[in-house]
């Protein structure tokens, strides 16, 4: 009737998983009492839930990340503590099926639930803004995509409290992850929880392609477009072309551990090497996507904060596409070590050296947008700078690294979870911050405290250096990756410092939690009336903060690159418009919902082998889909002296601000 | 008399390229599911030999089953086509009796797949028995699912179409449909050669 | 930030942080090649590093310097808000990047055939034949020739070509001696080779890189290099060992355990290495360049 699962599921004899899910359970009881004392289901349930508004699921995705971004990082403050303590003869506090559940968690975590929803939330809130259009192409495919994303998470989340996690790695480990060697749920969770949240992301990339391609605003060329929307694009492609190649070698691990097949085992002609490649197949590309609308936003913030133009847009806009090329050509990197003949690791090898060519284009043109700038040092602009200056490094080890007899040495040791964190971290993770402390103000109307978005960035760049330089210097001295304990003493005074480092960090966000709730405090006081708090340059400083649902109440006709900084300087930035016209949005549709509680109920079925429960949540999603296409009301119109009143308003707000000298 | 800063987008513009959005999203969507049959032919060329000791093509494939398997499927498509023929002259009993044809000849093409499936586990070479055999269950039977899509997909439009009649709306499903099934049928070419033909002969 | 209190920060971290380093430095072990192969991989290394600093210091200097003197503060500084195209500039940050990389692409080339692992040391000792397997979750060396087999650890001579054939009875694991050089995925139902030597005598580490389960953790072992007369002397003494490695005591190795005790076998079992990888099957048919470098070697039937 239920499977595998039994009440023996639950890891009562861990102290610190249970500590984990009683704090969990409580906090969420303490939440659902909220809502329902302060009567706000419907509140969330109407304006949130079921909203199909872009801005609206953007928002949802980047308060996911922030979540999942807490508990990984307590997933890192567990591996830090236990490694600083587990030298020689002391075990330490975590054992190894623990601590092995915890280096999978951490990656899947931060990577999938962490980085892509800030990524994919980042996108949904500005992309349409700044291409001028109203919403994506596909308005409840996005709410479907967020309800599966939400699903995998869930899922994860989950698998603390009933079952374990995988102790095969977030990036798995053929023959580990088969059935004869790890027959317990925990390689079915993190399978589940990826399988189900790529789809997600697949439905996303096709909903931002269409998007950017057909819902440009008129003279919106591909070479007058913001660089965040280019590196949005490039992402899009990558995903579109990568995830299934996820989803088919997720597939086959399944038919592996569900139906006996010999994919990946050791036995009866199956593969493991195989494995690898399809793994990384889709695992480079995965990390470019992870950085490049990073790029992006670094572009949008250094032009901005110089106030000046972008140095090299064409050589930018061709370097992220050569980017998007060559991430698919360098995948075998992964596993230089596997015996491959020499020829075939010199391809991969050169191909991978390649690509740090269009990137440090990129960042030299960065700097050169500074150069003979006007610099003023925001929030985003600091993450601007913890980016320029220690991304270079991990840059340098990752060509070190592709070198395939360096490889042979650092491959699998501490010096690479060095290298890929200095390039996520500094690299991707900055970028998202700048984007949050960019664009917040113009999500919710008010800006964000500087004083602690400062002391967030100290915490987080020096925390960055103490707990990840100790890495490097332990990789030369021969460490290996994801060790519960060690023999060699020599290496705990440097991993000693390395959690100091993560303390640092949690310094630092513990000041982003600060930062929110000042802010939130002082709203009032820091209100952002134009809609364009930092003097922009692109269009989406153009609409009010936080916009009208439709955005644009004309959809602008675009004549140049940083379209609305030039009508700035023309004086013609915010013109009254002669004649509105009714607009038509998107209705509210339950069916995200829906189907992110079909997808979690069919991962769990599916991990605890309650096959009456999974078919019957297959056939939900599938009726779900069908009876959305039944429906023709999907739209409502917004009619033109309603749109007239909501833009009349925003003149006057416009207008006050400009008698107060605040513009 | 516009404000040349400004172009008024009326709403029928919606309309207009609400079609060519869907279609491009589905292309789109269908390169992606084409990604997914590449990665399905790479693993059955990886492992196509690991026969474990067990059989190999040669003892397991009967072609001119394979070949009326085949039949089938190209002439569900060809009546697809004419149903939608069909429905650009506005005949919509013609679009539905094509639609029909085309589903009776895909579920017979269904039908014998899983009778050629069924004849191969009971006699013991399952896909759990070898590399090889893993590797061609689940890449025709990945298509063969989604084939079965198709025909639900069909079912539903036929029913679409009796009540709603030939909107503009419906017309636009079935050209997707359309897009899919034909997809399909280029997916079996690739299959018949790469996992029947080439193997056998 | 004031300008005195960020120069004071900057100063006392880097102290800080140097210090570490140079503490660490004496543990370097890539650093403390004991034989050819890890000698030539740190130079490869340090060379590669040298390279890229070209571009990366030029980086710190322009990020910092720029901040500085760009910043809204400094009226002094010119500013020219339109000005973002320099065919000049763009040529430079396109073009010394692609010397940088063709010079690291013919390093690597040169470099990675060098260091193939599949090829054999030349040298003038004959070659020592080393069968490697990795259990759950302990190491078994088998030393064909000599009909002896050790459990985590592993003893070598100096000045030999060591040809290494390594599978794995279970699960993929790294095989890897940081001071003698690179290291080589150990899979089932393959073999892998790997070409080492040494030659300096001492104790170094070993280890396994690629986690493996519950006991990843405890699979490291101690690699002793010894010189060629008193590696014979250590064989003598192996043969007269009372342990055998019957296959009944090679079953009970091979059940999942940790920390297993070092121990020496004589006799091994004839064919050993060989029935480990061949009972996974599904090789057959497989494309001649990955046999060759997966399957075992006929000469290798004892």
């Amino acid at each position: 009737m239920l499977g595998k699962l039994s009440l023996s599921a639950i890891p009562l004899h861990d102290a610190i998983i249970m500590g984990a899910v009683y704090g969990s359970l409580v906090l969420a009881v303490i939440i659902i009492a909220l809502l329902t004392w302060f009567r706000k289901w419907s509140f969330l349930w109407n304006e949130w839930l079921t909203s199909l508004d872009h801005k609206k699921i953007g928002i949802m995705y980047m308060i996911l990340a922030s979540i999942m971004l807490l508990r990984g990082f307590s997933d890192a403050m567990l591996m830090r503590s236990q490694q600083a303590l587990a030298a020689g003869a002391n075990p330490g506090f975590l054992q190894p099926p623990h601590f092995d559940q915890i280096f999978g968690s951490h990656g899947t975590i931060m990577i999938v639930f962490v980085l892509m929803p800030f990524l994919v939330g980042l996108m949904n809130i500005i992309i349409p803004q700044q291409i001028g259009a109203r919403d994506v192409a596909f308005p409840l495919m996005n709410s479907i995509s967020l309800g599966l994303t939400i699903a995998g998470a869930f899922l994860v989340m989950i698998s603390l409290g009933v079952g374990q996690f995988t102790t095969a790695g977030w990036s798995g480990i053929a023959p580990l992850f088969e059935k004869q060697f790890n027959p317990s749920t925990g390689v079915d969770y993190w399978m589940w929880a990826i399988q189900i949240s790529g789809v997600g992301s697949t439905l996303t990339a096709i909903n931002f392609l269409v998007t950017i391609i057909k819902m440009r605003a008129p003279g919106l060329t591909f070479m007058r477009l913001p660089l965040f929307v280019w590196t949005a694009l490039t992402t899009n492609v990558l995903i579109v072309l990568s995830f299934p190649v996820l989803t088919a070698a997720l597939f086959l691990l399944t038919l592996d551990r569900y139906l006996g097949m010999h994919f990946y085992t050791n036995d009866l002609g199956g593969n493991m090497m195989l494995w690898n490649n399809l793994f990384w197949m889709w695992g480079h590309p995965e990390v470019y996507i992870l950085i490049l609308p990073a790029f992006g936003v670094f572009s949008e913030v250094v032009a901005t904060f110089s106030r000046k133009k972008l140095f090299g847009y064409k050589s930018l806009v061709y370097a992220t596409v050569a980017i998007m090329f060559l991430s698919f050509t360098v995948w075998l990197h992964h596993f230089f070590t596997m015996g491959n003949t020499p020829a075939v690791n010199v391809f991969f090898s050169i191909t991978t050296m390649l690509i740090a060519i269009p990137t440090g284009v990129k960042v030299y043109d960065w700097l050169f947008t500074m150069y003979r700038g006007r610099i003023t040092f925001s929030v985003p602009m600091y993450w601007t700078m913890g980016f320029l200056t220690i991304f270079v490094l991990g840059g340098m080890t990752g060509v070190l690294l592709s070198i395939p007899p360096a490889d042979f040495v650092f491959h699998n040791s501490v010096f690479l979870i060095a290298h890929f964190h200095n390039m996520l971290i500094p690299g991707a993770l900055f970028g998202y911050f700048a984007g949050i402390q960019y664009w917040f103000p113009k999500a919710y109307g008010f800006r964000l405290d500087e004083k602690w978005g400062k002391r967030a960035f100290w915490g987080w760049f020096i925390g960055f250096l103490l707990a990840f330089i100790p890495l490097y210097i332990l990789g030369f001295m021969g460490m290996p990756r994801r060790l519960s304990h060690y023999y060699n003493l020599e290496w705990q005074p440097l991993l000693i410092v390395a959690l100091a480092g993560a303390v640092m960090i949690l310094f630092g966000i513990l000041c982003l939690i600060i930062q929110f709730i000042v802010s939130i405090k002082n709203r009032k006081a820091n209100v952002d009336v134009t809609g364009d708090p930092w003097n922009g340059r692109t269009l989406e400083w153009a609409t009010s903060s936080p916009p009208a649902e439709y955005n644009f109440a004309i959809i602008p006709n675009v004549h140049t690159l940083d379209e609305f900084w030039d009508r700035k300087e023309r004086g013609i930035a915010y013109q009254r418009p002669e004649k509105y016209h009714d607009i038509r949005m998107p209705k509210n549709r339950p069916h995200g919902v829906i189907i992110c509680a079909l997808a979690l109920t069919f991962g769990f079925a599916m991990v605890w082998y309650i096959w009456w429960l999974a078919a019957l949540s297959i056939a939900g999603i599938i009726g779900t889909v069908i009876i959305s296409a039944v429906t023709n009301e999907t739209e409502y119109v917004i009619p033109a002296h309603e749109v007239q009143r909501i833009e009349e308003e925003r003149f006057r707000a416009l207008a006050a601000a400009q008698d107060s000298g605040n513009i | 008399m516009q404000n040349s800063m400004e172009s008024t987008y009326p709403a029928e513009w919606h309309e207009a390229d609400r079609l060519e959005i869907q279609m491009l999203g589905f292309w789109i969507y269908l390169m992606s599911d084409l990604v997914i049959f590449a990665i399905l032919f790479a693993t059955f060329i990886v492992l196509g030999q690991n026969y474990a000791g067990g059989p190999g093509p040669k003892q397991l494939f009967d072609l001119p089953y394979l070949f009326g398997e085949t039949m089938l499927l190209l002439t569900s498509s060809v009546a697809y086509g004419f149903g939608m023929v069909a429905m650009q002259q506005e005949k919509k009993n013609a679009v539905l009796a094509g639609l029909g044809a085309a589903f009776l000849l895909g579920a017979g093409f269904v039908a014998m797949e899983i009778h050629e499936f069924y004849g191969m586990i009971m006699a013991g070479h399952g896909p759990s028995h070898s590399g090889f055999l893993s590797s061609f269950f689940a890449l025709v039977g990945t298509h063969g699912t989604h084939v079965s899509f198709g025909l639900l997909w069909m079912a539903v439009m036929m029913i679409q179409l009796l009540i709603k009649g030939p909107t503009v709306v419906v017309r636009s499903r079935l050209m997707r449909l359309s897009l899919f099934w034909h997809f399909l049928d280029i997916v079996w070419v690739g299959v018949f050669t790469v996992v029947y033909l080439w193997q056998v002969l | 930030m004031k300008k005195h209190n960020s120069y004071a920060l900057l100063k006392t971290f880097s102290l800080f942080f140097s210090a570490f380093i140079l503490a660490g430095c004496s543990e370097m072990v890539v650093f403390q090649p004991k034989g050819p192969v890890a000698r030539d991989e740190a130079l490869l290394i340090a060379t590669a590093f040298g390279l890229m600093l070209i571009v990366v210091i030029p980086v710190l200097v322009m990020a910092i310097g720029f901040a500085i003197r760009y910043r809204a503060s400094n009226e002094k500084a010119a500013y020219r808000p339109n000005w973002a195209n320099s065919i000049k500039i763009e040529l430079v940050v396109w073009l010394v990047p692609v010397v940088i990389v063709a010079v690291l692409s013919y390093l690597t080339w040169t470099g990675t055939f060098r260091l193939d692992p599949y090829k054999p040391i030349p040298a003038e000792a004959e070659p020592l034949r080393v069968e490697v397997v990795s259990l759950d979750w302990n190491w078994l060396f088998i030393y064909p020739d000599y009909n002896i087999a050790t459990v985590n650890e592993l003893v070598l001579p100096a000045h030999t070509p060591l040809d290494f054939r390594l599978t794995s009875a279970t699960v993929m694991t790294s095989f890897y001696v940081p001071q003698l050089g690179s290291q080589m995925y150990a899979m089932a139902g393959m073999q892998t080779q790997l070409h080492l030597l040494a030659d300096h005598t001492g104790t170094f580490d070993g280890q396994n890189r690629e986690f493996s389960g519950n006991g990843y953790a405890t699979m490291h072992f101690k690699a002793i290099v010894k010189t060629p007369e008193q590696f014979q002397v250590w064989v003598h003494n192996a043969r007269q060992s009372p342990e055998t490695l019957s296959m009944a005591a090679y079953k009970a190795l091979s059940e999942p355990n940790s920390n297993h005790p070092v121990t020496v076998y004589s006799p091994v079992v004839a064919g050993l290495f060989d029935d480990i990888v061949g009972q996974f099957t599904g090789w057959m048919g497989a494309d001649e360049t990955m046999k060759s470098r997966m399957q075992p070697q006929e000469k290798m039937h004892n």
